[in-house]
This record gives structure tokens, sequence and C-alpha cells, in this order.
């Protein structure tokens, strides 16, 4: 009995005594916490990308909740959760959530092993960074897809892939959040953060090659050679513009009539997410241009 | 015998061309002279297409102060300025020349006769770096960088003494032993010229005792230059590096980046640029051509060429047998810090210590196995750094760690993944590491 | 001609592998291996040929089966842990405990944290160890050296460390004055674990690791210095504390000072945390052979030491180049 006795004693003095001190720390080293952030965090998605730009989420949340303060959270997009959830966000904040454009990585690259023939080999670690500092790489493009998932490796949805047979890395829409990780991680900075468009439609040159069109040409055979047929093509809209022997298409301005895509002699400009084409026709236009066959303007918008 | 305290490996030597005499090389039927030859600014074109050019024609004048101008060596028609493949295996500014015969400029003397510097008071400081600014010359062992620069102390430092690199600690590379054997003289008085140009009146030639014939004679000629030291070292790679050769001849470190050499008091130049430094404050002859040492195991003739700057390698090759069936790496410089070429194309720079051709069975890396921490990377780092950990942070990206672990310090000298019994790629990433967290500290230096 | 091959330097490699240092470790144990045959004969070969066999087996069926990889058995690795738990292993030991204690130093011990250079603790010992708790009168009743017929039934004896132990808790120093000759103990003629005894061969692979470079002599130096100077502080103090010499020359001091503690994978990568490593655990193995329960110290101290190497290799940074000089300037 008397065992029994010491025993409660003795535990439960302990007990009291621990309990004491936690609750003075806790008191003693409380740290107020705006009783938003956790509210905000909670409905983020918990993918901690870093892809709005914030360590984590709750460092997003934090952000957030200061821009609050500060009168709009325009500006601060979670690229994961896109507009849904900064709707949401903006409820628990008591702000209008401004609309932004989604957005998807576009690897801009089309060098694919027939295209650009793999010179020389590349032995050493597997990094896309490493080998970019052997200078040109395996092939004769100095801006073309190394091949080695450092893109894939960042990408923590699991949106993008080398693919094995083209030695290029693919973007998977549908899991591609546009945060943008990929983009950063690649050292010769092919993929580009676009709008995913209506749709998902959208027009883009696929190629960063900007040597001169000579040289372009030998180095692969989808390579952009900066001949501006395609602005040319496009002067109505002014969407496509040539810097340093390379178009770039601003999807601002890009009304996705597809006649670049027709208009390049090298097959460098793609459109993503359109219909397949009915043979001889050129382009499903979306209603307002005018064109020079008229017929063509009659799109077949039955396939959508 | 003396050498450096921390590190060090031992590769096989594999010195195939040691003794065969230096050649001339044939002049090339196209030369193409890269405007990236130094590191620094690039130099910028002043010839176009259609000018014609001597030998010793200004082609590219510097484009800044850490820069060096470019000269044809070779005499013919411009044929085109534009992109070349040069020997960082990237394309980049350059111009090409089609050589017609070899007519030099008047101003070059050509003679073989031994200038001294006592015999030229006229000769100050300033006007021996000038010449030499003039003349394009830089570091010659490979690191290309502008030699002018590291004769002019930064405020706040003084020379005390001079450190010829002789040392050639690279495997296979032969083309300073070669240089030492044949221009004992001209070295010396290059030796004095650098001497006469930072001030100081001690100067040492390091050269490793693997070269007992060149050791015996330039000390024998040192004779003449009672200022002048010849210091035989102990074989160890990388005794060729700056700061381990300053270590092994005068026994003082130099602290981490961003000190460099002369904070410790020394001027560290390679033998082969003390000779082009004679060549150009004595004979005024611009950088135009140097020796290189064309080998490798399948070679049928090793050799050391004397070559114009331009020569494209293939040319090279040629002249030394021809490049071998089973060629499986092309390197530009020595197997330890060289560069892998993808072509023959590419035209030999200023600093072309070496053309090396690796067969097949050496040149592929074995499969990269788990670390074993055996910590002989660590053991073998001359620079006194975890190899194992740091290439572990700049694959994981980790790039705050890798720079409060001294990334910044790493000398690039291989001994790392030389030694790794797991056959690791840990240069590789170090080297991305270093790079990443320099490009870091530029910024932040900047904000 | 086929396609040319590009990477960063260096261009050549030194030659090393993981199979010659593994293989060269293997190779310095042979001397002790003969000398346990000569000692213990039958049953020592029985013992080691079980531990060797099912190390192996046991990191081929897991990594073959359980984690698809590619099988490791041949780098060595597989072969040095059994050699070296056999070592560890009383020569009367029943196979089926030996195969328990395989499968727990290979399959605990080493695969469970990622194979080869992923694991916190030498497998050897952690098999050792676990054999030790499980089975402790099996794993602590020793056969005499000599009877080279003898399995199972081995007549069994004292131990120099079991002497050693009944000095001090007796506080008896002439008890002491069984401890076999100085000589018995340098050959190996003292009963003990199989690779254990014989210190003269123990000290002659350490020699040829350490002249192929496989090993530095910080470890098993610092640790035979540490005990040695200790033990010798305690014997002066009180002579029921044997004499330095043949507490470095009883029991696994030898064989762990010179293959457990240099274990590549759990030792510490630094000259400087070397030897603090060393001299850590000799100091824990005098501590706990004087005053613990367990006649025997080292492998705990060696495992306890493991623990702290990740700390030692976060603290222990080599002396970098010109660091004296800058800390000068400052």
């Amino acid at each position: 009995m008397n065992v029994i006795l010491i025993a409660v004693i003795v535990l439960g003095g302990v007990g009291l005594v621990s309990a004491l001190v936690l609750y003075l720390a806790s008191q003693k080293f409380a740290v107020y916490e705006d009783p938003r952030i956790a509210q905000v965090a909670e409905v983020l998605p918990q993918a901690n990308c870093g892809g709005c730009g914030y360590p984590g989420c709750s460092g997003f949340a934090g952000a957030c909740v200061k821009a609050a303060d500060g009168g709009s959270i325009d500006g601060l997009l979670c690229p994961v959760g896109g507009q849904a959830v900064m709707e949401q966000v903006a409820g628990i904040l008591g702000m209008q959530a401004s609309a932004a454009a989604p957005k998807v990585a576009v690897v801009r690259c089309t060098g694919t092993c027939d295209a650009r023939p793999h010179g020389v080999e590349f032995d050493g670690a597997h990094s896309c960074r490493i080998q970019n500092m052997t200078g040109m790489g395996e092939t004769q493009c100095l801006y073309g897809c190394l091949g080695e998932g450092d893109c894939s490796h960042a990408c923590l949805f699991g949106a993008i892939k080398v693919n094995p047979e083209t030695r290029i890395a693919e973007v998977d829409e549908t899991k591609c959040t546009g945060c943008g990780a990929c983009a950063k991680a690649c050292p010769r900075g092919i993929i580009e953060l676009r709008p995913v468009g209506p749709k998902g439609r959208r027009v883009v040159v696929l190629c960063n090659n900007k040597d001169k069109g000579a040289l372009a040409v030998k180095e692969c055979k989808h390579s952009c050679i900066g001949c501006g047929k395609c602005v040319k093509t496009c002067e109505k809209f002014e969407a496509i513009t040539l810097d340093a022997n390379l178009a770039h298409i601003d999807p601002d301005k890009c009304k996705m009539c597809r006649k670049c895509e027709d208009a390049c002699p090298r097959g460098a400009i793609h459109a993503f997410n359109f219909p397949p084409r009915k043979p001889k026709t050129v382009a499903p236009v979306n209603g307002l241009q005018t064109t020079d066959n008229g017929q063509q303007a009659a799109a077949p918008k039955s396939e959508v | 015998m003396k050498t450096f305290k921390k590190g060090g490996v031992h590769p096989a030597e594999c010195k195939l061309s040691a003794g065969s005499p230096i050649r001339e090389a044939a002049l090339p039927k196209q030369a193409v002279f890269s405007m990236f030859q130094h590191i620094g600014a690039p130099a910028k074109p002043v010839v176009k297409k259609g000018d014609m050019v001597k030998v010793g024609t200004l082609l590219g004048e510097a484009g800044g102060f850490v820069s060096a101008p470019v000269y044809s060596s070779v005499s013919g028609k411009v044929t085109k300025v534009d992109v070349a493949l040069d020997a960082s295996d990237t394309r980049r500014m350059a111009v090409y020349v089609d050589v017609d015969g070899d007519e030099w400029e008047a101003s070059i003397d050509r003679s073989t006769t031994l200038e001294r510097l006592a015999d030229h008071p006229e000769l100050d400081s300033q006007t021996i770096i000038d010449r030499i600014k003039q003349a394009g010359i830089v570091g010659m062992g490979g690191a290309t960088f502008p030699c002018h620069v590291k004769l002019c102390p930064p405020p706040g430092t003084k020379a005390e003494c001079v450190i010829i690199n002789a040392v050639e600690c690279e495997p296979y590379l032969t083309a300073d032993h070669s240089l030492m054997l044949e221009h004992p003289d001209e070295i010396l008085e290059g030796v004095e010229l650098i001497m006469k140009a930072v001030n100081v009146t001690r100067g040492y030639i390091g050269i490793e005792n693997n070269k007992p014939d060149a050791i015996r004679l330039l000390t024998d000629h040192a004779q003449s230059h009672p200022n002048i030291e010849v210091v035989p070292l102990k074989v160890k790679y990388p005794q060729g590096g700056e700061k381990q050769l300053i270590d092994a001849v005068i026994g003082r470190e130099v602290p981490a980046p961003p000190a460099i050499p002369i904070h410790v008091g020394a001027v560290v130049q390679n033998v082969g640029t003390a000779f082009a430094i004679y060549e150009a404050v004595m004979k005024h002859k611009p950088l135009i051509d140097r020796i290189i040492t064309v080998t490798g195991k399948s070679v049928a003739n090793p050799s050391n060429l004397k070559a114009r700057l331009g020569t494209p390698f293939q040319q090279l090759i040629d002249e030394c047998g021809g490049l071998p069936a089973d060629t499986g790496k092309i390197i530009g410089g020595g197997p330890m810090m060289g560069k892998a070429l993808i072509s023959l194309d590419i035209p030999m720079t200023k600093g072309s210590s070496g053309l090396l051709i690796i067969n097949q069975q050496e040149a592929r890396r074995a499969e990269a196995q788990p670390c074993i921490r055996c910590a002989k990377c660590v053991t073998a780092c001359p620079m006194g750094l975890e190899p194992f950990l740091l290439a572990t942070l700049s694959s994981q990206h980790m790039w705050e760690e890798a720079e409060h672990n001294d990334i910044v310090s790493c000398i690039e000298c291989g001994s790392c993944s030389f030694t790794c019994p797991s056959h690791r790629h840990l240069l590789d990433n170090i080297r991305l590491g270093k790079q990443t967290v320099m490009g870091i500290i530029r910024s932040r230096q900047a904000k | 001609m086929s396609k040319l091959i590009i990477s960063l330097s260096p261009h050549v490699h030194g030659g090393d592998t993981i199979q010659k240092n593994m293989y060269g470790v293997c190779l310095a144990l042979v001397p002790a291996l003969i000398a346990s045959l000569l000692f213990f004969g039958l049953g020592s070969a029985i013992v080691m040929a079980t531990s060797v066999v099912a190390c192996v087996a046991f990191e081929w069926v897991i990594t073959r089966f359980l984690l698809h990889r590619q099988s490791t058995i041949l780098d060595g690795s597989a072969i040095l842990t059994g050699l070296l738990l056999g070592f560890n292993l009383p020569s009367n030991l029943p196979v089926w405990i030996i195969i328990l204690g395989a499968l727990f130093a290979i399959g605990v011990g080493k695969m469970t944290f990622g194979g080869l250079g992923q694991n916190p603790f030498n497998p050897a010992l952690v098999g050792r160890v676990f054999l030790l708790i499980s089975f402790p009168v099996q794993m602590t009743t020793w056969p005499q050296p000599g009877q080279l017929t003898a399995y199972a039934d081995a007549t069994t004896g004292a131990t120099p460390l079991s002497i050693m132990q009944h000095a001090i808790s007796a506080g008896d120093a002439s008890i002491l004055k069984e401890l076999p000759s100085g000589l018995d103990m340098l050959v190996g003629q003292t009963g003990g674990c199989i690779g254990e005894v014989s210190a003269i061969c123990l000290l002659l692979g350490c020699a040829f690791m350490i002249w192929r470079k496989i090993i530095t002599w910080h470890i098993p130096v610092s640790i035979i210095l540490t005990v040695a100077l200790l033990s010798g502080l305690l014997h002066i103090a009180n002579p029921i504390y044997a004499d330095p010499l043949s507490v470095i020359m009883s029991g696994g001091l030898m064989l762990g000072a010179c293959f457990m503690a240099t274990d590549y994978v759990t030792s510490p990568m630094t000259a400087r945390g070397q030897l603090i490593y060393g001299i850590c655990i000799g100091a824990l193995t005098v501590a706990i052979r004087c005053w613990g329960a367990y006649p025997e110290g080292m492998s705990f101290a060696i495992l306890i030491m493991n623990a702290f190497t990740p700390l030692i290799n976060t603290y222990c940074k080599p002396k970098r180049f010109g660091e004296i000089r800058k800390e000068a300037n400052k």
C-alpha cells in the first residue's frame, strides 16, 4: 500500500511540476500569430512548391494576410490552386480576387533525335546544368533541350518528363500547375510559362535557337531561322516579333488564326489543343477576323 | 625536397613526348582566331571581310582592362568575321583568315640572337608591362588570365618575389619541358623581365624532379642570373596550381578567395608565359604561336609542336600520325583539367597547352557507385575541402550550405574525382555548385 | 569511328575501386583467419564459412527480391561484413544463431538504411551486439584454443577479459596472475572470439591496410594509445586493474581498433575527427571494461561513437588551405 502511495505521490508530483513548467514556458514564449494565416493556409494546396514565390504555403498565407491588411491581394496567385483557391482566400480575407490567367509550361524545343543528331556522347553526372557546362552538349545546338531532366526533378507534380525516344522534355498539361519550377531549373531557359489560352489553345514558337539562319539550319531540322515569314503573316495583329534571330508570339495579341504555323518553313510553330484540321482547310479562326479566302473563315466549330 | 603540404594525388605520368624536340608545325590553309582566347572581356574585332593581314597584324583589340588583344599568326585575307566553334565547345565570335604566303609585320624581330635585359637600360617597369599588354600575352599554362593584370598589383599589395611555374604537373604534357630544354636563356631573360616589371629582386623557378635534365640545364644557365633560383620540387599533382606552387616554393598559404597570390607577395607566371614575355618585349613579337604537346597512347608520333594560333587541331594531329582509329575522347589541355572537345575543327588558342587523344577503353568513366565515405577525397583535396559533402550539397541545390563549406575555394583540380573509389562525379557537381554560389555572391555584392 | 565522348575534367581516374578496398581489407584479415584456424580448427572453419555465406546470401536476396536493385554482392562489402561478424563470434556457436546474426547484420544493420554507404552503424557489430544481447550465454562461453576437431562440444574456459573483470570485482590483484603470458596473447594462444585472439596477425593486417592506403593510421593508433594510457594510469593507481599491455592485447581491442572502428562508412572523414573518434572509443572501452557489466567494451564503444560520427563530421572540418593566415590577418 505504502509503495503504491509513494509511486502515486512521486509520479503525480513530477507530472504537476512538468505541467507547471510547460504552462509557464508556453506563456513566456508565446508568439502571436494572426489567426487568419492559419485559415488561409488551410485552403491552400499544401504542396509547399514555392511556385508563388514564397517559402511554402504558410509563407504565402502570411503574405496574403499582410497584403490584405495593405488593402489588396492583387498580384498574389497560388499557381497550383489557381483562381478557385484565390477566391476562397479572398473570401476569408474579405477581399476581391483579381482574375489572373492560369499558365502552363511550354518546352520550346522540338529537336528530336532525328532532327538534331547527338554527335557526341556526354559522360558524367546526369544533370542538364552539368552537361550545359561542357559547352554545346551532345548536339550541335547551343539552345536546345539537353534531355537530362533537371526540369522533371524540379517538378513536384510529375508534370514534366523527358521522353526517352526524342530526348526532349514533355509537359503533361493535365498535371502542370504553371508554378514555373521547371523554367527556373532549365539552364538554357527553354521552358516558358504561357497563358493556358481559351480552351487550352495556344500557338507557340517551339524553338529557342538564336543562331543566324544558315547555322540554325545546320544545327536542327526544326530550328527557327529568323526568316521573318511568320512576322509578315501576322502583320495585322503584330503578335509576332523577331529578336536575335528568334520569333516570339505574344500570347496577349495572338488571335489563334494559325496562319503563322502554316507560314513557318521549318515547322517550328506549333498550335496546341486545336481540333484536327480537315484536309485543305487551313485555320479554325475564331470568327472575328476576315481572311483572304472567305470560305476558310467558316471554321469547323462543331469539332470542338 | 619541397612540395605543397596538403592533399594531392599521383596520376600516372605518361609523358610520352618527353625528350622529343620541338617541331615547327606547317602553316594552316585557313586560320580561325577566336576573340575569346582569354579570361575576361572578349577582344573586339578590328578587321572586316576582305582585309589583308600579315603575321602580327592586330585582329581584335582588348575589350577592357581584363582582356587581351588578338593578333594574326598568318598572312592572308580575312574571309569573314563570324561565330566559330572554339576550344570552349561553344560558338563564339572569331576572325577567319585564308592563308596566303608567310609575310610578317616589319616591326617583329625574327632573329634568334639573345637580347639581355642588362643591355637594355631603357626598359623600365611600365614599358615592359605596356609591351606585354600590347602583345596580348595571357597565362600560357591553360588558365589564360591576361598577363599584364597580374603584373599590376592592386593597391595595398606589394610583390616580393616572382615564381615561375615550370612544374607541368599534368600527365602527358611536355610542352613546357621541351621549351625549357631548348630555350633556357630566353626563359631566364623573361623571368628577369617579369621581376623588373613588378620591381622585385627574387625569382624562383619551380620544376618537378621528374624533369632532371631541365633542372640541371636551367640551374647551369641561372648561374649568370644570381637573383633567380631553380627550385626542384617533389612530384605531386596539382603542384602547378598557383596556390600550391606558392606553398611549395616559399611556404606561404594564400588565404581563401577573394585573396589572390599577390596578397602573400607572390607573382606566379608560367614558364611558357616567361618565354612569350621575352619575345614580346625584346623581339616585339605579339603572342602568335606557342608550343603544344600532341599526345595520346594511340597517337603514332607524340610530339611537341610549335604551332601558330588559329591552326585547326585536325592539322596538328595529322602531323603526328593522324587521328587513331580507337579515339574515344579528344582533350584540349591535360587529362586532369583539360576540356573534352567535340570536334577537331576547333582552332588552337593561346591556352592550348596540349592536344590529348584518349582511346575508347579509357575514355568512358566507370559507373558511379554509392559513396562509401572512405574520406579519400578529403585526404586528396589540396585545398582542405570536403569534396564528398560539397558534391552532395550541390546536387541537392543547397547553395547556402555549400558556401559555408567554402565551395568557392575549390580550384577544380580534379583530385577528388580522380581518387574516388566509387567513381562518383564529384567535381562535376562541385563545379556546378561553385558556379552557382559565385553567381549568388556576385549578385549579393551588386546589391 | 564511334561517337566521341565529352565530359568535364578530370578525364583520367586513379583506378581505385570499392572492390579493391573491400577485398584489400579481406586480404588483411587473412593472417588472423589462418591463426584462428590454427587455434580453433573445425569450429572456426564452420562459424566463418556460415557467417560469410549467410551474409552474402542475405545481401543477394534482399537486393534482388526486396529492393529490386542490381545485386551488389560482388563489391566485397557483404563478404567483409561476414568475415568481421564471424571474427566476433565464439567458435562453438550453433549455425542457426550465426545465420540469425547475419540476417540482422545485413538486413537491419545495412539494408534498412539503404545499403552500402548509408548505414550509420557498423553492420557486423550490429549483428554481434544483437546476438550478445539475445543469446548472452552462448555468446560469452569461449572454447579454449587447441581443440582442432571440436565444434559445439569444445571445452570452454576463462578468457583474459573475464579474468580481468573478476580481478576488479573481487578487488584482488593476485587473480591477474592467471592471465596468459604476454607472448600467448600476442600470438593468440588464449580463449576468445575467433578473430580477436591473435594480436600480431591483426597488427600485420592493419599495417598492410595502412601501407596500401586503404585506411589511415589515425583511428587504430589513437584507440590503442588512449587505451594504453588510461589503463596504464588505472594500473598505477590500483594494481587490481591489469597492466596496459595485457589490456591492449586482450579481447577484441585489436580487432576493433584495426578493422571495426576503421570501417569507412561509419567513421569520421577528417583526420582530426578520426582522432577524436579514436580517443573517445578508447576511453569508452576502458570505462566499460573496468566498470561495466560486460567484460568487453569494444563493440559498444564503437557503436556509441558510430552514432556520434555525423556530429563529428559536422563540427570537425579539415583545415582549409590558407586558413591560419586568414585568421592572423583579421
